[in-house]
C-alpha cells in the first residue's frame, strides 16, 4: 500500500513537472513525434518490402529448357542431377512436357492453334522443361549456373538480373531506413537526457529536502525516470493516429495492393495494433534511457 | 544512554584540508547541546558527519546504534529518518504552502493522506504556526518560515534534532521565540544539537555546550556553565 502511495505521488510529480517546464517538454515530445513518424514509416515500409519479397521469392522460378532431342533416360538423368544440387526443394521440381506447353500456348491463342496444331511431338521445337523452385533466394545465381552446366540442359532462365535487382534494392532501401531511424532515436534520447537535466537543475532544492527527510535514492530518482517515459508516450501519440488511420486509409486508397497487383500491401489489422504498440514501446524506451542517462549524470545522491 | 558516540574522529577533505582532528564526544538521549566555536572550526563538518552528508576520514560516529561511516550511500536515508535538520536559510518550497511544505516530508515516506493531515496539524501547533498552514513562505516572517523548517524537521519524529545556525538569520527577539519552539521540542523527548555563533543566546538557555576550536573539542561544559 504504502509503495503503491509512493509510486503515486511519483507518478503525479512526473506529470507536474512535464507541464512545469512545458516549452522543454513540447521540444522533447516533438522531436520524438518526428522519429516516432519516421520510425513508423520505416516500420510500414520494412514490413512490406519483407512481405514482397517473401511472394517475389515464393514465385521465383528456374526454368531449364531441355534438349529438343532428349530422351526418356536422359530426363530422368537430369531429374536426379537437380535434385542432387544444394538450394534446390526436393518436392519443387516439376517436369513440363513440350505437348503440354502447346496445349496451353494454342488455348491462349487462334494463331499459335493454327500452327502448332499440326506439329507432331518429334516436329514441334517447343522444348521439355524442368521448373524448379530453390531454397535460398540469393543463392539463384549460383544453382542457376550449375543446372545449367548438366548434360541435356539447353537453357536456363529465372529473370535473372531483376530478382537480384529488385532484392538488393529493398536491402538497401531497409538499411537506409534502420540508419535513419538510429539517428533520429540517438537525437531524440540526447534532447530528452537534456530535457531532464534542466528539470534536475530547477528541483535541485526539492532533491535536497528529499535527501533531508528520508526519501531513498530510487525515490528521489523514479519522478524523472517517469517524466521520460512520459515524455516518450506523449510523443507516441501523433505517430500512432497517423500508423492507425493513414495506413488504413492508404490501403483502402490503393486497393490493397501498389502499383499492380504483383506489390501486395499488408493488411491493416492486426499490424496496425502491433505496429501502434511498437512505436508506444519505442517511445517509452527511448524516453527511459535519455532520463536515466540524465538522472545517472546529474542526480548526485 | 549515549544516543551519539563519536570516537577519534578526524575529517579531511580531498583538498587536503583537515576540519576535524581526533573528536570524542557523547551526547546522550533527550540532552540540548550547543556547538560553538568561531568561524572554520569545524562546527559544520562536524554536524554534517552526524547526518552523513559526510563520511569521517577516520574513527567511528555512532548514531542510535548505526555506525555513520559504515552506512552505504543507498542506505542514508534510513539515518536521515532518525534525524530532523534545519538550516539558517530555512529550505522551504517557494511554491507550496507552509502545510504542503511540512506534509512534503510525510508523502515521500509514503503515509496516507489522513496520517498526514493529522501529524502535520500537529506539529504546526506546536510551533504555533496552525493559523497559517495555508500560507506561501513569502508571505511568512523569518522567523515564521524557520517555525515551519523546524515543523517539517520534525513531523515524522526524529530522536535527534540537528539544527545549523537556525537563528542566524533572525532578530534577537525572534530568536528567542525559535529558542522557546526548541526547547518544547526537546522537553518532549527529543535531543538537540544547535550549531550556533549567537552566545547571548548559549547563555540564555544555560544548555550543555562544547566549545570546538581549530577541529578540537576545547571544552565541554555542562548544563549551566558557560557564563
Amino acid at each position: 500500500m504504502k509503495a503503491f502511495r509512493i509510486l503515486g505521488r511519483n507518478i503525479r510529480d512526473s506529470f507536474k513537472s512535464v507541464f512545469r517546464n512545458f516549452s522543454l517538454s513540447l521540444a522533447s515530445i516533438s522531436c520524438i513525434t518526428i522519429t516516432l513518424i519516421v520510425v513508423a514509416v520505416a516500420i510500414i515500409l520494412s514490413i512490406n518490402v519483407t512481405n514482397f519479397t517473401k511472394i517475389v521469392e515464393k514465385d521465383v522460378t528456374i526454368v531449364a529448357f531441355l534438349d529438343v532431342d532428349i530422351t526418356e533416360e536422359e530426363k530422368e538423368d537430369v531429374y536426379d542431377q537437380i535434385i542432387a544440387l544444394d538450394n534446390i526443394e526436393m518436392n519443387n521440381v516439376e517436369f513440363i512436357d513440350k505437348m503440354e506447353i502447346s496445349k496451353d500456348m494454342m488455348a491462349s491463342s487462334d494463331v499459335f492453334d493454327s500452327i502448332m496444331g499440326e506439329w507432331t511431338r518429334e516436329e514441334s521445337p517447343i522444348q521439355d522443361t524442368y521448373q524448379i523452385k530453390v531454397t535460398d533466394i540469393n543463392l539463384i545465381n549460383k544453382t542457376a549456373e550449375e543446372i545449367k552446366d548438366i548434360e541435356n540442359v539447353d537453357v536456363v532462365k529465372y529473370g535473372e538480373g531483376m530478382v537480384d535487382q529488385l532484392v538488393s534494392v529493398f536491402d538497401v532501401i531497409r538499411k537506409g531506413t534502420y540508419i535513419v531511424v538510429i539517428a533520429l532515436i540517438l537525437v531524440t534520447a540526447f534532447l530528452i537526457a537534456n530535457t531532464i537535466k534542466i528539470t534536475i537543475m530547477s528541483r535541485k532544492r526539492e532533491i535536497e529536502i528529499m535527501r533531508l527527510v528520508g526519501a531513498s535514492n530510487i525515490n528521489i530518482k523514479i519522478p524523472f525516470i517517469f517524466e521520460g517515459l512520459i515524455l516518450g508516450m506523449l510523443g507516441a501519440v501523433i505517430p500512432i493516429v497517423i500508423t492507425l488511420y493513414g495506413y488504413t486509409a492508404l490501403y483502402d486508397h490503393f486497393g490493397g495492393q501498389l502499383f499492380t497487383n504483383f506489390i501486395q500491401l499488408v493488411k491493416p489489422t492486426p499490424f496496425i495494433y502491433y505496429t501502434s504498440l511498437a512505436l508506444l514501446l519505442i517511445g517509452m524506451i527511448v524516453g527511459m534511457i535519455g532520463s536515466s542517462r540524465a538522472v545517472k549524470k546529474y542526480l548526485k545522491i | 544512554m549515549d544516543l551519539i558516540r563519536i570516537r577519534d574522529v578526524r575529517k579531511t577533505y580531498k583538498t587536503g584540508t583537515t576540519a576535524i582532528y581526533d573528536l570524542d564526544l557523547n551526547i546522550k538521549k533527550g540532552e540540548f547541546v550547543f556547538i560553538i566555536g568561531s568561524t572554520g572550526c569545524g562546527k559544520s563538518t562536524l554536524i554534517k558527519m552526524l547526518y552523513r552528508e559526510e563520511k569521517p576520514s577516520s574513527g567511528k560516529i555512532l548514531v542510535g546504534g548505526l555506525d555513520v561511516g559504515k552506512i552505504k550511500n543507498r542506505k542514508v536515508y534510513k539515518l536521515r529518518r532518525k534525524i530532523g535538520v534545519v538550516f539558517q536559510n530555512y529550505q522551504l518550497l517557494p511554491n507550496e504552502t507552509a502545510y504542503e511544505n511540512v506534509a512534503f516530508a510525510l508523502e515521500v515516506l509514503g503515509l496516507p493522506k489522513d496520517e498526514i493531515h493529522a501529524k502535520v496539524m500537529k506539529v504546526l501547533d506546536l510551533v504555533g504556526l496552525k493559523n497559517k498552514a495555508k500560507q506561501y513562505p513569502r508571505h511568512l516572517s523569518g522567523g515564521e518560515q524557520q517555525r515551519v523548517a523546524i515543523a517539517r524537521a520534525i513531523v515524522n519524529g526524529p530522536k535527534i534534532l540537528i539544527c545549523d545556525e537556525p537563528t542566524g538569520n533572525l532578530d534577537p527577539k525572534t530568536s528567542m521565540e525559535i529558542m522557546e519552539v526548541l526547547e518544547a521540542i526537546n522537553e518532549l523527548g527529543t535531543t538537540i544539537i544547535m550549531v550556533t555563533h549567537d552566545i547571548s543566546i548559549v547563555k540564555k538557555m544555560k544548555k550543555r555546550v562544547v566549545l570546538l576550536d581549530s577541529g578540537r573539542v576545547v571544552r565541554d561544559y555542562k548544563e549551566g556553565e558557560y557564563k
